[in-house]
């Protein structure tokens, strides 16, 4: 609609002049035209096949009169509510700033009191079997979220493939378990590099590529890697899967009831809790693994040369910074964290299969990324539980959960455009760490 | 020390397709001396600068740097990072290229990449935070402080680059140029855009990198006064060619320059070619 918009319209020149009515009613005329014609034939004119397979129509202009009523009323609507927010700014100049400073502070509270609350929530949520199952779920997408952040949010290269690293790393841990018998903690390390290795492979291919071309050579990466799980039958089971992975034990002592289990060991009834709580704790460590390498590497030259990567790649060449390993390092490390995350993902199901790595993956952590503010750890920890827990909340809506959704993440997005946590902090300060407005930080190229 | 000029063009010459924005340069910056790169717009100057900081790769002739130990790099060899990392190189843009989301203090960091990278021993090291690190840390950042002082910007150290005006973002731009520890500076247009006060402070702080520093200083620039106060040899460039090489005074004075600058109706080119032949 913007081209509609003549360019001497009051809310590009300024803000501050009288909005006219005549203005709001051209617009919302304009807005009511492009309804029609678009819904004219969706929705004012009904196909169907007759009984002998003959086109059958007939027209239904009161649904359609409606409709482009709708939009009649609510560009006006709109309109009517812009000018009452304010020309620009939005919502965020609406908060006065003594909101937004509070604010501040109860986010530097924040994350101590969310992690306190996730090491609680086995000891408060015991008997839940429901609520620590979804805590694990969440704490999965935090971890692949973090480690996407290494590749979306630090070095700026947009990654639509990543779900195919999880996929590394969980048949890593599938395979080299059920066909050399290995223990999960020998197997985790491993499913790492694997995935890092493959992170590399990937990276070789697509150091020239930025933007739109990066994004859709990772995305058919990610395809290659499911279909290759697919296609290879004697070695990955094909469509049906590898099954009967070994459940983790800790450090050697199985979780399982009788003789030598933990229960029995320790002198307490069995109970499968236990071997829950301890999946729990095990991807809650990690996670947190996962948070305090990231959080040391962006203090390390590496991690600074990511983000000057993604600020702007032909000073780094100037400055003598090497693109290729640095792209790679970033590439290598996102997949090993997914990677880790993936052995988490086969031991919890004891079964996995091409199915649980579909593009949708891929994008579900991408969304978490970008909805939590690239780069920012905490913005991530919060949006993935929004996301996955937030998902899980709407359950009673049915068949508008998906509707609902859809419009939390489009509000969040009008209110928040660079994510929940959208200012960058800085990785080493002389006085006082000032938090960098996120106008001034750069998405990246790809 | 070595005799030789720090850096030495020989018959240089870069071609675009058909265009030959650089023809056969020979030239050469001496050491520990501002050498300066004029000519009018589209004459080939920072093409020349591309070719010498290794963005792009010239068609054909040698590229020369000599430090001061002897040690030869031939750069149009070179990939263009090991021209800053091996060669000591560092340059500036003519639209500044600062990491605007990050600090004064973060940009200059960056700078210090490879030696920060050598001591966290590949990262691992660092990981661990083990002393040796932490001192290599703390000596870079008592480095970008150092050069943070010199161009008048400590007290913005914690400031995101981005929001810094615009002579202040050339001149952190040359804080980071330095934080390199360069052999040669190149600077693209340094004073453009600036105010008589600042290119005068602007002046100052180039003439005591070579001087103070020793670092030897190429550099293009459009403001004759900037030019003719701190250079100390001019080289003029036009349609891809040199046309005049010699002191401010002697450019200053040179017909051909003149004509260059200001245009010239035919007969009197024609006769200053004569004059020439």
């Amino acid at each position: 609609m913007s081209a509609s918009l003549p360019p001497s319209s009051p809310f590009q020149s300024n803000g501050s002049e009288p909005v006219g009515a005549a203005f709001i009613l051209k617009k919302a005329v304009l807005s009511a035209l492009v309804a029609l014609g678009l819904f004219s034939l969706m929705v004012g004119v009904r196909t169907e096949a007759g009984q002998s397979g003959q086109l059958e129509y007939w027209t239904r202009f009161g649904e359609l009169a409606s409709l482009v009523g709708a939009v009649f009323v609510g560009s006006i609507a709109v309109e009517l509510l812009r000018l009452w927010l304010g020309p620009r700014g939005g919502f965020g100049s609406f908060v006065p700033a003594s909101v937004q400073s509070g604010l501040s502070v109860a986010g530097r509270y924040l994350a101590p009191a969310l992690l306190i609350f996730t090491f609680l929530v086995p000891v408060i949520f015991y008997n839940q079997r429901y609520i620590l199952d979804l805590g694990i779920l969440v704490l999965t997408y935090v971890m692949l979220g973090w480690g996407l952040n290494v590749v979306v949010g630090l070095a700026g290269l947009l990654d639509l493939g990543y779900v195919a690293f999880y996929a590394v790393g969980a048949y890593s841990y599938g395979l080299l378990s059920t066909t050399f018998g290995l223990s999960f903690w020998i197997c985790l390390p491993l499913a790492g590099i694997l995935a890092a290795f493959w992170g590399v492979l990937l990276g070789f291919p697509v150091l020239r590529l930025r933007g739109d071309y990066l994004a859709i050579v990772t995305l058919a990466f990610g395809e290659i890697i499911r279909l290759v799980l697919i296609n290879w039958q004697e070695v990955t089971g094909g469509p049906n899967g590898v099954s009967g992975i070994p459940r983790p034990t800790l450090f050697g002592i199985p979780l399982t009831p009788g003789e030598g289990g933990l229960a029995a060991m320790l002198g307490i009834p069995f109970s499968p809790t236990h071997r829950i709580v301890f999946l729990f704790y095990l991807i809650l460590a990690l996670a947190l693994l996962t948070n305090w390498v990231t959080i040391r590497l962006r203090r390390l030259p590496i991690g600074r040369a990511w983000e000057a990567l993604r600020e702007d790649e032909v000073a780094c060449r100037a400055l003598g910074i090497n693109i290729t390993t640095t792209k790679l390092t970033a590439f290598a490390t996102g997949a090993m964290f997914g990677g880790f995350a993936g052995a988490f993902f086969a031991t919890r199901q004891g079964f996995i299969s091409p199915e649980s790595f579909t593009f949708q993956e891929s994008a579900l952590v991408l969304a978490i990324v970008v909805l939590g503010g690239m780069g920012s750890q905490l913005g991530v920890a919060l949006a993935a539980l929004a996301m996955i827990g937030g998902f899980e909340l709407f359950r009673s809506l049915e068949v508008y959960r998906m509707l609902v959704f859809g419009l939390a993440m489009v509000l969040i997005m009008i209110w928040r455009p660079r994510g929940i946590v959208g200012h960058r902090a800085p990785t080493v300060f002389l006085e006082k760490s000032k938090s960098i407005s996120s106008d001034l930080v750069k998405e990246g190229h790809g | 020390m070595s005799s030789a000029p720090i850096l030495a063009l020989e018959n240089l010459t870069m071609r675009f397709g058909g265009i030959v924005a650089v023809n056969a340069l020979s030239f050469t910056a001496q050491r520990k001396q501002i050498t300066a790169l004029i000519g009018p717009n589209g004459a080939g100057k920072t093409t020349v600068f591309n070719c010498i900081t290794g963005f792009y790769k010239p068609t054909s002739g040698v590229i020369r740097l000599t430090h001061d130990d002897g040690a030869q790099f031939e750069m149009q060899k070179l990939k263009d990072y090991n021209i800053s990392k091996q060669a000591k190189v560092a340059r500036t843009f003519q639209n500044i290229r600062l990491f605007p989301g990050m600090t004064a203090l973060e940009n200059l960091m960056v700078a210090q990449h490879n030696a920060l990278m050598k001591a966290s021993g590949l990262t691992f090291l660092g990981l661990l935070g083990v002393p040796s690190w932490r001192a290599a840390e703390q000596s870079a950042i008592d480095n970008a402080v150092f050069w943070l002082k010199r161009v008048g910007l400590l007290d913005r150290a914690d400031d995101a680059a981005g929001n810094f005006a615009y002579g202040d973002q050339r001149r952190l731009e040359i804080a980071r140029a330095m934080c390199t520890g360069p052999a040669l500076l190149c600077l693209d247009e340094p004073a453009a855009g600036l105010n008589a006060r600042e290119s005068g402070a602007l002046n100052e702080l180039l003439l005591s990198i070579r001087s103070d520093h020793g670092t030897s200083i190429l550099l293009i620039e459009h403001d004759m006064s900037v030019v003719m106060e701190i250079s100390d040899r001019v080289v003029v460039m036009d349609y891809g060619v040199k046309i005049a090489e010699g002191t401010p005074r002697e450019i200053r004075d040179d017909p051909k320059v003149i004509a260059a600058y200001l245009g010239t109706d035919e007969e009197e080119a024609a006769a200053v070619m004569e004059a020439e032949a």
